[in-house]
């Protein structure tokens, strides 16, 4: 079965390919129905909807990656919100040289925040961010470096478990603090904000959203690829070996802190890369996001949609995600109880999760069955008829 | 002898002293006086200053009243005719006393009368010669701070009154106070290389930031050589007992924080520790702790007022039985389903924490809740040496050594103790043994979050009381028991202290935030070190 | 000299401490390449901390282990002593449960073990022969795609054994491998580590002295951490000592 091309694999894994499906369908669907479709049309999708919808699927890229070093390497990191924010935040940096001299201040190079604390001169960690490959670079390396660097200092001395869940989330709280700091640079309590374009296209525009959107859903899709590649090659294997039996992996003569170190820059690369995708769509970032109970939220999206599976982080940050909208707008005092509740029930009576519990499983399966004998009756008819 | 040296400023204070002498004798310089309050009333700040020091030279009594009414803003001139009186404001007019007679003089609208304005130099010497007024006072600790006072301003008039004062001064510590006061004026103004060098030497022996500044100042700028070496001496041996104190400053607030860590911790060393069990709700029952305090207050506030000082007495048994059943509830409700998939009961608490949070809340509001401090835990010890030690400072370093030695004995000496120790090294053994090891889990959890519920009682005292509360312990508490080694009360106790006093002596350097930071870098670097933290087990224990 | 180069692992002086509890006491002994040997000892006599040692799991405090004639083991890690050519089968069975028996054993083939070539891996025909033929020798050929977790205990030491023989080590440190095999499987292990043992060389740990016998090997008999007895197995049971320590006075 896993000697088959990957795309034979993810249409046989019946889920996947529904969820992958609408994902790519979207993504062309809802930037035409938004730009294309008359205001007064049913069909139209307004902008602000396409905005949100983007900001779920960069969450749910960022819940992909975490599945990625959880469900398959056995890792609880309880610091990929910061990852996600320090991709956002170089994205950020892009943006507000992007500004240039139509800040408040009308300084042609230092943001100006940085003229507000009367700073002379750009810092160093600042240049080059006013170059969009460059900064693209940044949105992957930034987060990529980090993880090694504490991954390698992690593995190699072989934390593992709840040691390493806590000291990811003091990480993550560490860097909470620093940000606060003025004197890093990084625009302290306020972040970075107001931002006007991306290449010289204004972010507020519809065509910007859309195209947002479209990348949101695009990289969705694209980290779905690239962890599907990993989890089915022999290093895949590998992996989930080192989660189920450590000392089994490494009397075998496998490295494991190098194979947990290579996902686990991976995993924290496509954070960055969702926190880079989030931050124009929200027009904000700030040390806020490396809050370690952001980390731990991100954890029970994947828990939800069911870890070790790919597809269901996918689901299960987009379902967390609606719902907090949904009742933060209409019940904000509810919010909390759900979202605690959601946890508890999660871990008590459905630890695999939506996807990996059978019977939700099978209950799609019948479902799909229904819809497929509904749209092509003969072909069934037929089928059922020769048994 | 030193005397001799003020030749150029004798008329001033020759005139205090006879003016306090003949003024007791004699009120005769009723003229005198009243032109002198007059003169007040001055254009310039400089004039204002020469009036200050007329009214003191008539040695009239009456002139101490007048300059504290000037010092606090309540000596006024009516624009009509310039007098000055007495402003005592009430409603929308201003009483007027005339400061001679000592009689009521009417009332003033704010339009008719103006405050006479005084600024900080002028202040200074306000105190300064209202502190040597008061250097006679039968009262030892006004004389005190009069000393003190004296000190703060140093002006060499006040010397002559302060040898009188020094002669007839009987109590050592007000004698000390005066004779550095004296010292000051000798060595900043004196003339005579002799006596300043004594003087500095007098100053050495004190331990205290602003001999240091003076001694500093002449250092720099006194036109003596002599006088300037010794005061460097000097300065330096006294900024050196000041770095020893403030190196004891340090360490107090070292410890202080400490067992504030080791509060939130060592409950937390018991579900986490011996049971292996991830609490991230461990910091709500430390805020629940609180709130437990803020309740009972109210009921003490409502009911039995005169008892408040009672009410943490009352707090303690409360809030540990409050957070122990909410905890043995959380353990057989939630973690017992758990057990030996530490992930998952670290999500399904943090959840947990969530919703404690948002009770909280809904209950008592997103605010602060106002807990007082009984009376013996208000106040503060205080030094010369800048040295400040509160008393519910002290007395929360004392309670949670308490609670830790508590929490050995319980482990080391009860049968409960036994059964938790025998459960948590080997539960079938322990259950075949006829010990019920669900209750003993039930149990152990339940101290563990009573614990923390003490606690909270204890963080009330010195934190904000709000929903919020055990959020900022949770992060810290794990840092704790992961580098003190986990299941290891010792380690706890070693690594609450540690990380305190670490965090204490970085903040001087690095600002309290980074000093947070660098600690967490470090603990996260210690932990690639040693795995299993400072007083970790060896062996096939841990292997499994 | 000679009987040097053919010395395959040699412990010298090697002690360890755990807390004070001195788990191997100034530990010695030879293993001849190609030889079958097998280890005894009463509970907490060291077998296991000894296999822990040799495989880099435990450091010794004191002590060298060398392998091949000149390999310090104790400066080495699990991997890269397992790389060397030494693999080694756990007390307690322990596979991939959550793997196939078949990836089971592709997991354990013998070759290049960094991240990037098991990312871009793809397994050859002869490998995939071969792991056919072990499947036939452990008898799994029938479970190859059941999940490991799923076999029965037996089965599961069967298919431990099944990964050394795919990582094809020079050395096999077998830690009881017969424990909860009945009769007849435990005489078919037997034959089966003889067989292996005609081409690596073998150390075992067992208890169970009818097994031990059907081994017919050198035998040492560990006690409080160190070598009581060394000889063939009616020398060593015939040995004061050993019976004192089996029996008890």
């Amino acid at each position: 079965m896993t000697h088959q091309p990957m795309i034979l694999r993810i249409l046989h894994d019946r889920v996947a390919a529904a969820v992958l499906g609408i994902l790519v369908l979207a993504a062309f669907l809802v930037p035409v129905l938004n730009l294309m479709v008359p205001e007064t049309s049913p069909f139209h999708v307004p902008s602000y909807v396409v905005t949100l919808l983007g900001k779920y699927l960069t969450y749910a890229l960022l819940a992909l990656s975490v599945d990625l070093v959880w469900g398959y390497c056995g890792i609880l990191s309880l610091g990929h919100g910061a990852f996600f924010a320090l991709g956002g935040y170089a994205m950020g940096m892009y943006m507000m040289r992007q500004i240039g001299d139509r800040g408040v201040y009308g300084d042609p190079t230092l943001p100006d925040f940085m003229v507000f604390l009367d700073w002379k001169e750009l810092p160093w960690y600042w240049y080059g961010f006013d170059n969009f490959g460059f900064a693209m670079l940044m949105v992957m390396l930034v987060p990529g470096v980090l993880a090694f660097v504490f991954g390698w200092f992690a593995f190699r001395s072989r934390v593992t478990g709840v040691y390493l869940s806590i000291i990811t989330q003091a990480m993550t709280y560490a860097l909470l603090l620093a940000f606060f700091r003025n004197d890093m640079g990084f625009g302290g309590n306020n972040g970075l904000t107001d931002f006007k374009d991306i290449l010289g296209f204004d972010i507020q525009s519809d065509g910007m959203r859309a195209t947002l959107f479209f990348l949101s859903a695009m990289a969705v899709v694209g980290g779905y690829l690239v962890c599907r590649f990993i989890v089915d090659s022999r290093l895949g294997r590998v992996i989930i070996a080192i989660r189920d039996s450590e000392s089994r992996a490494r009397f075998l003569g496998y490295r494991v802190e190098y194979y947990r170190l290579f996902v686990f820059t991976v995993s924290a690369v496509l954070a960055g890369i969702a926190g880079a995708l989030y931050v124009p769509q929200v027009g904000i970032i700030n040390p806020s996001e490396f809050a370690p109970a952001n980390s731990i939220e991100i954890v029970i999206w994947v828990a939800l949609g069911g870890r070790g599976t790919l597809v269901g982080p996918i689901i299960g940050a987009l379902v967390v995600n609606y719902a907090k909208t949904y009742f933060t707008g209409a019940l904000p005092e509810i919010w909390l109880f759900m979202l605690g509740g959601l946890f508890i029930l999660t871990t008590l009576f459905l630890p695999k999760g939506i996807v990996g519990t059978e019977s939700i499983v099978a209950a799609f399966e019948a479902r799909r069955l229904q819809l497929a004998k509904w749209l092509r009756p003969y072909d069934y008819a037929d089928k059922e008829a020769g048994q | 002898m030193l005397r001799k040296f003020f030749t150029f400023s004798w008329v001033l204070p020759l005139a205090i002293i006879l003016g306090l002498v003949t003024a007791t004798s004699a009120p005769a310089h009723a003229d005198e006086f009243s032109d002198a309050v007059q003169a007040l009333n001055a254009k310039s700040k400089k004039q204002i200053g020469q009036a200050i020091d007329a009214l003191v030279a008539t040695g009239d009594e009456r002139a101490v009243p007048v300059l504290e009414a000037l010092l606090n803003g309540k000596l006024f001139y009516r624009k009509a005719d310039k007098q000055v009186f007495f402003a005592e404001k009430s409603g929308k007019v201003y009483v007027l006393t005339d400061p001679v007679t000592g009689k009521e003089a009417g009332e003033a609208t704010r339009k008719e009368a103006k405050k006479i304005g005084i600024n900080n130099k002028l202040r200074g010497q306000l105190k300064g010669v209202l502190g040597a007024m008061t250097l006679m006072s039968p009262d030892s600790a006004k004389r005190m701070k009069a000393a003190d006072e004296v000190f703060k301003a140093n002006s060499p008039g006040m010397l002559p009154m302060l040898e009188k004062a020094l002669k007839r001064e009987d109590d050592a510590d007000v004698r000390d106070r005066m004779t550095r006061a004296r010292a000051a004026i000798v060595l900043e103004y004196g003339t005579d290389t002799q006596a300043r060098i004594e003087a500095a030497k007098v100053l050495g022996d004190f331990t205290d930031p602003d001999v240091s500044a003076l001694l500093s100042k002449v250092a720099a700028n006194a036109d003596d050589d002599a006088v300037k070496a010794m005061a460097q001496d000097m300065q330096v041996s006294v900024e050196n007992r000041l770095a020893t104190w403030a190196f004891v400053g340090n360490l107090f607030q070292g410890v202080s924080l400490g067992s504030v860590l080791l509060l939130a911790a060592v409950g937390l060393a018991i579900t986490f520790g011996v049971m292996g069990v991830i609490n991230m709700a461990h910091g709500e029952m430390v805020m629940l702790g609180a709130y437990t305090t803020f309740v009972v207050q109210e009921i003490f506030r409502n009911n039995f007022p005169g008892a408040f000082d009672w009410s943490l007495a009352v707090a303690v048994p409360m809030a540990f039985l409050v957070t122990g059943l909410v905890g043995i509830a959380i353990e057989r409700g939630i973690i017992r389903w758990l057990y030996g998939r530490p992930l998952e009961t670290l999500l399904a608490t943090w959840g947990l924490s969530l919703i404690l949070q948002q009770l909280i809340r809904s209950i008592f509001g997103p605010t602060n809740q106002e807990v007082g401090n009984p009376s013996w835990m208000s106040g503060a010890i205080e030094t010369s040496t800048g040295l400040v030690l509160t008393y519910n400072r002290i007395w929360i370093i004392v309670f949670s050594l308490a609670v830790l030695v508590m929490l050995a004995l319980i482990a080391r000496k009860t049968m409960f103790g036994l059964q938790m120790r025998a459960v948590t090294q080997n539960r079938s053994m322990a259950s075949s043994m006829g010990i019920r090891s669900g209750w003993v889990d039930a149990l152990t959890f339940g101290l563990g979050s009573g614990i923390a519920g003490m606690a909270g009682v204890a963080l009330s005292q010195i934190d904000n009381v709000s929903p919020n509360l055990g959020q900022t312990y949770i992060i810290d508490s794990f840092m704790v028991v992961v580098f003190g080694g986990v299941g290891n009360l010792w380690g706890t106790l070693v690594g609450a202290f540690s990380l305190g006093i670490v965090n204490k002596f970085l903040e001087p350097y690095a600002g309290a935030v980074l000093a947070k930071i660098l600690v967490l870098v470090g603990i996260i670097l210690f932990i690639q070190k040693r795995p299993r933290g400072l007083f970790a087990l060896k062996g096939r224990a841990v292997e499994s | 000299m000679t009987q040097h180069t053919q010395t395959i692992l040699y412990l010298d002086g090697v002690s360890v401490n755990f807390d004070g509890f001195k788990a191997i006491n100034d530990l010695s002994l030879y293993v001849e390449e190609g030889e079958l040997r097998a280890i005894i000892g009463p509970n907490g006599a060291g077998k296991t901390t000894m296999m822990d040692i040799i495989t880099g799991k435990t450091r010794p405090d004191t002590g060298d282990v060398i392998f091949n004639g000149g390999i310090d083991l104790t400066q080495l890690d699990e991997a890269a002593i397992a790389n060397l050519g030494i693999g080694r089968k756990f007390q307690k069975p322990t596979v991939f449960e959550n793997h196939t028996v078949f990836d089971n054993l592709e997991l354990a083939l013998k070759g290049n073990r960094s991240p990037y070539q098991s990312l871009f891996f793809r397994l050859l025909s002869e490998q995939y022969d071969r792991i056919n033929e072990v499947l036939k020798i452990i008898n799994l050929a029938e479970d190859r795609q059941r999940e490991a977790g799923a076999l029965s205990h037996g089965q599961k030491q069967w298919l431990e054994i099944g990964m050394l023989l795919m990582q094809d080590p020079d050395l096999l440190l077998v830690d009881e491998p017969v424990a909860g095999m009945t009769d007849a499987e435990t005489e078919e292990t037997a034959r089966l580590l003889k067989d292996i043992s005609k081409s690596h060389s073998v150390i075992v740990v067992e208890h169970d002295m009818e097994f031990v016998k059907a081994l017919d090997c050198r035998v040492n008999v560990l006690h409080e951490g160190s070598v009581l007895a060394e000889g063939s197995l009616d020398v060593v049971q015939a040995n004061e000592q050993v019976i004192e320590v089996y029996l008890g006075r």
